[in-house]
């Protein structure tokens, strides 16, 4: 399960949000929700270790924890299939057959990933998560540029697959994913005073 | 680590890949020395060896900002950071990589190249072998300034202004070793040099790659 106690998060040397309590048992999904800066990526970043908390902690099984933001990582001169078997032998996996049916993506397995849509891509993109099979997933948008049916899909995966084996998931979208999950509203916790502390961000 | 390793190479050696372009600018500027220079063989070989390296060095310094660059704008690099291989380990594949794409070939294409020079045939071996010692420091400090300017837009010319100046050690021993081979000196000690800046680059340098792309994800 994930913890989170007192957390407060900054970007570029602003606090952006404090005071986040929450807990995520195994199995379940948080939708975070919030206008545009208020610090859904931030929060999401920070849970995922890539930068450092401003205050509070949190926890969760170590190394489980996987994180996909707004870019795919595809690498647009390998196929699809070399794109996912490159991070199924990072995390020292092996792709399952059943992942190309699960995000549909079966047909697409010999193309060379820079011949894909946005939304191919994308889905190839979501793929990946299936292949590192972390418990852990801290999602950020992940439904941009992907229309409805793909949507589904992803919905479908993150509930029968993901969540089902006991996996937790903490999403910031825009969009209703039809998952039985809690829904965090991150306004309340934005931080009144914006004042950036390290100055040295306008020299570089 | 294999993966990264064998992706890079993949990568580099597909279309759109970088791979081959530090030889063919090696060759060029070094075609280009003798139109400069004049014909007159007794001048060519006595610059060769320095023009063999300054050429090797700019070839390196070519595709440094390709390391991390692309792997940043994609995406990929954040992904790396969270994934359960180390920067450090990240940092060191990077570098290998791109000594095996770049300071391998160069190594191997410079005697070749000589010929144009009139460099010493004497000196063939030793133009080989200094190569292969010396470009890996050159990748590894490469590696580092390409750690350091990753997030700047255009980064390219800052890297180089930072990398240049820390190639200058490596420089100077490498065609000091092969200068001594071709007037028949012993060149043991600039080797030895030459093995020890390599040795200690590559011990050290990993760490502050990472320390610096941790930075600079943050």
């Amino acid at each position: 399960m994930l913890s989170v106690q007192n957390l407060a998060v900054a970007r570029g040397g602003a606090t952006v949000l404090t005071g986040l309590t929450f807990d995520v048992p195994s199995g379940a999904a948080l939708i975070l929700r919030g206008p545009n800066g208020v610090g859904k990526t931030t929060l999401l970043r920070t849970l995922a270790g890539l930068q450092d908390a401003v205050a509070g902690r949190f926890d969760y099984p170590a190394d489980e924890g996987a994180y996909a933001s707004h870019a795919d990582a595809v690498k647009s001169a390998l196929t699809v299939e070399e794109n996912l078997q490159f991070w199924a032998d990072i995390y020292g996996n092996s792709v399952s057959d059943a992942i190309w049916d699960q995000f549909d993506i079966r047909d697409l397995r010999t193309r060379i990933a820079g011949t894909l849509s946005a939304g191919q891509k994308r889905r190839l993109g979501l793929a990946r998560l299936g292949v590192i099979k972390r418990k852990v997933l801290f999602l950020d948008e992940p439904t941009v540029s992907l229309d409805g049916f793909s949507v589904r899909l992803f919905a479908d995966y993150l509930r029968d697959q993901h969540l089902a084996q006991g996996g937790i998931a903490v999403i910031a979208t825009h969009i209703d994913l039809d998952l039985a999950a809690t829904t965090l509203e991150l306004e309340p916790f934005a931080a009144t005073d914006h004042q950036p502390d390290n100055g040295d961000e306008a020299f570089l | 680590m294999i993966a990264l390793l064998r992706r890079d190479l993949m990568l580099a050696t597909r279309a759109g890949g970088g791979f081959g372009l530090g030889l063919v600018f090696f060759l060029i500027v070094v075609v280009l020395v003798p139109f400069g220079v004049g014909p007159e063989t007794a001048i060519l070989s006595r610059i060769a060896p320095g023009i063999l390296w300054v050429a090797a060095l700019l070839a390196a310094l070519l595709s440094l900002d390709r390391i991390f660059a692309l792997d940043h704008e994609d995406g990929t690099l954040t992904l790396l950071a969270t994934a359960p291989i180390p920067l450090e380990a990240v940092a060191v594949v990077k570098a290998a990589a791109h000594w095996l794409t770049t300071g391998v070939p160069l190594a191997i294409a410079a005697p070749v190249l000589g010929v144009l020079l009139h460099l010493d045939p004497s000196a063939f071996v030793l133009v080989i072998v200094t190569l292969l010692l010396g470009t890996p420091a050159l990748s590894v400090i490469g590696t580092f300034g390409a750690a350091l300017t990753v997030g700047v837009r255009r980064g390219g010319l800052l890297l180089s202004l930072i990398v240049l100046p820390l190639y200058v050690p490596t420089l100077i021993f490498g065609a000091e070793a092969v200068r001594r081979g071709v007037d028949g000196l012993d060149p043991a000690t600039p080797l030895l040099m030459l093995g020890g800046i390599t040795a200690g680059a590559v011990a050290l340098l990993p760490f502050a790659t990472a320390a610096v792309l941790r930075m600079n994800l943050r």
